[in-house]
């Protein structure tokens, strides 16, 4: 070994704690969503018994070593092999309630074969231990290791004995008003994901819009008009932008009483404005601030006022501004409980309230609450792998928000 | 130095001439901003401290809850309340420790993650994994974090499953599960750990901008001189990200005081767990005394001052270098 190859090797070697390090923090960060993940598309029994790691275990918990060892080879290893002799349908295993009528079965002969032939027969005690397998592979109790139904309840609002889909087939009845049309349970359902996806929604366009609008208007005051108080007025917005919000909820919700706008979407657009306002003057002042001088004085030399100024070439240069402000709003607003707590509660529930309320109420079990939880996160997280860069450069432009 | 540039920017002759539109203009522009502002937060800055001299419905002042042979504070009984009584107490004892614990450490671990993964080739997927719960609501991370520390139903019964990561991990080790949000100090910190595990992605991701921002050259030719890795980042890299660092810390801070959705959602406070904001939130709408909730939110207020005055000093500085 040459020194330098020698050079190499104790480099590699000496970064191996360096990569150890970085991995394990990783897999601490992702860990916990990727149990919430998993659980959410677990079937409730399987959530209480078992942790949601076993799910990667090895093992498949669908197996027993006598039918591998005696049925597997024709029947398949999931018993279906042979259409006739469909091992996972429960009528055709009701042809033999007992072990002895399958022992009965191993002289005869199926296409020209001896069922099992003589040398390797299952002695009784593995028969029954098949059997009793099989029966509960082919019950209809038996659960798959995943499937969607969490996430239907949680959209319906749903918290039957079993799951809405079940209910509603075997036509049990629902409590409350249920008519078993998914699309119409998801609109009246009290505790329905659904609607508080779509009352999310709606709370949060307009309170993204509005701040941005107003804020694009005074940014452009801020950083090309001149008035008196310009700069102190300014600097009064920057502390505003930490005053905590807690402060505006006791007065607000006053003055909603009296003007009769508690529970109206309205109410919340208007105070997330507010609150959002001095943080986005800040971050569109400081982009259309460093927009060149000139291209604002060849506008007024051709005849341009500060309308058509702010119109015509403020606003279309600042939409990169635009991308970064509205998705770290969006993303504030979206996830924010307090105010929606306050201003909208029970009246018209978004997804934060929503799944506070299941938290507390021992209603919603595990497998309810993961699946609330990802339907809450759809939005962000695909916000997150499509438009991080924006939401990053939101940060970095001083992201200190009440 | 600094003071001749803010003078200059008092001047009018250094305003550039086609900033001068007229003298309505601009305020036309910035009119339905400050209006908002002023009904939003400026109105409530004066009303919440009126309220909190008031007593539980706003209607009398806070005298009238003055119970005769014991201390009263006259017109701000409420503050007598927020500030002495034993729940407010340990209250603020809990916020204390949120912030002796949580400020550092999502300040430190941050930075050594965007100091680490400055190192590696997949940094950006490092990062993007630990940045991933800053898009999420404190909501949807305390059903996280509850499953993770989720305890048994029936924990006398050896054979009850174990569902929840963390007791899972005890039990492997030999031990009996934890109910990790039930036992003080200990949910205190089962809790913080939530948080730091929030806005380590924040402070992870301003500093890794900081530290790029730092030549290379410099760090090369302290290792030239013979300086090792250590003295390379904290005698030459971490003085000169220290504004960054600054910034990180009041931004922490900042959110620390006002924590609340995490509290509401994980302990609802109970077990000794409450904070500042949920403590405001329950005066409010649970207890329904509105006098002793508008006290807490001006000692929020208070405590957020100093760092509201910083924030001003710096931008002030910035805008002179500009």
């Amino acid at each position: 070994m040459n020194k330098r190859t020698k050079q190499i090797l104790n480099n590699i070697l000496g970064r191996i704690p360096l990569h150890f390090v970085i991995i394990i923090l990783c897999i601490v960060w992702v860990v916990p969503t990727l149990g919430l993940l998993v659980s959410s598309f677990r079937p409730p029994q399987d959530i209480n018994e078992t942790g949601w790691w076993t799910v990667f275990s090895l093992k498949n918990k669908n197996s027993l070593p006598e039918y591998d060892t005696y049925c597997a080879s024709c029947h398949g290893e999931n018993g279906n092999a042979i259409p006739e002799a469909n091992l996972t349908d429960p009528e055709f295993l009701s042809q033999y309630p007992q072990s002895i009528r399958v022992l009965q079965t191993f002289d005869n002969v199926y296409n020209g074969q001896i069922h099992v032939p003589v040398a390797n027969r299952p002695d009784r005690n593995q028969i029954s231990k098949i059997m009793s397998f099989l029966q509960e592979q082919a019950s209809p109790e038996n659960r798959p290791t995943f499937w969607l139904r969490n996430y239907i309840d949680v959209l319906a609002g749903y918290r039957g004995r079993l799951d809405y889909v079940t209910d509603c087939e075997a036509g049990n009845l629902l409590p409350g008003q249920r008519t078993c049309n998914f699309w119409k349970d998801v609109t009246i359902a009290q505790s329905s994901m659904g609607m508080a996806f779509v009352n999310t929604l709606i709370v949060s366009i307009p309170s993204v819009l509005l701040p941005i609008l107003f804020a694009a208007f005074a940014a452009f005051a801020f950083s090309w008009l001149d008035f008196k108080g310009r700069q102190t007025l300014f600097a009064l917005l920057v502390g505003l932008q930490i005053v905590p919000l807690q402060i505006a909820l006791i007065p607000i919700f006053k003055l909603y009483v009296r003007m009769d706008m508690i529970g109206t979407f309205l109410g919340v657009w208007l105070f997330h404005t507010g609150f959002g306002l001095p943080y986005a003057i800040y971050l569109m002042r400081n982009f259309l601030g460093s927009l060149p001088q000139e291209i604002f004085e060849s506008a007024y030399l051709d005849g341009a006022n500060a309308w058509t100024a702010f119109i015509k070439l403020a606003l279309p240069l600042a939409i990169p501004a635009f991308g970064a402000l509205g998705i770290f709003q969006f993303l504030w607003v979206w996830n924010d409980l307090l105010v929606a707590l306050v201003f909208l509660s029970g009246s018209k529930p978004v997804m934060t309230y929503q799944i506070s309320n299941m938290v507390t109420s021992l209603g919603a079990g595990w497998h309810l609450l993961t699946a609330a939880a990802f339907v809450s996160f759809i939005v962000p997280m695909l916000i997150f792998f499509f438009m991080q860069r924006y939401f990053v450069r939101g940060l970095l432009a001083g992201a200190i928000k009440g | 130095m600094a003071n001749q540039t803010r003078k200059q920017k008092k001047n009018p002759q250094n305003v550039p001439t086609i900033m001068r539109q007229g003298t309505i203009t601009p305020w036309l522009f910035i009119f339905p901003a400050l209006a908002f502002i002023g009904v939003y937060i400026l109105y409530p800055l004066v009303n919440i401290f009126i309220l909190s001299l008031r007593n539980n419905d706003s209607s009398q002042w806070a005298t009238i809850a003055c119970q005769t042979g014991q201390s009263c504070w006259g017109i701000f009984e409420n503050y007598r309340y927020a500030l002495t009584s034993d729940v407010m107490l340990m209250t603020f004892r809990n916020n204390i420790l949120w912030l002796l614990i949580m400020v550092p450490g999502g300040t430190a671990i941050g930075l050594l993650i965007a100091v680490l993964v400055d190192k590696v080739k997949y940094e950006a997927i490092a990062k993007a994994l630990i940045f991933m719960p800053m898009v999420i609501s404190f909501v949807g991370a305390s059903v996280i974090w509850g499953f993770v520390y989720d305890y048994p139903v029936n924990p006398d019964n050896p054979n009850s499953p174990v569902i929840g990561l963390l007791n899972a991990i005890v039990k492997a080790a030999g031990g009996n599960p934890v109910p990790w949000l039930q036992i003080p100090p200990l949910n205190n910190l089962a809790l913080i750990i939530v948080g730091i595990w929030l806005y380590t992605g924040f402070s992870m991701t301003i500093l890794s901008a900081s530290i790029k921002s730092v030549p290379a050259e410099l760090l090369e030719a302290a290792r030239i001189d013979g300086a090792n890795e250590w003295q390379v980042f904290f005698r030459i890299m971490l003085p000169l990200i220290m504004p960054t660092v600054t910034v990180v810390i009041t931004t922490i801070t900042i959110f620390t005081l006002k924590l609340f959705d995490l509290i509401y959602v994980m302990t609802g406070g109970n077990y000794q767990t409450n904070v500042i904001a949920n403590r405001m939130y329950m005066e409010m709408y649970v207890n329904y005394e509105t006098g002793r909730s508008a006290a807490i939110a001006v000692i929020l207020l208070f405590l957020i001052i100093p760092l509201l005055i910083y924030n001003i000093r710096r931008f002030q500085q910035q805008e002179a270098i500009r």
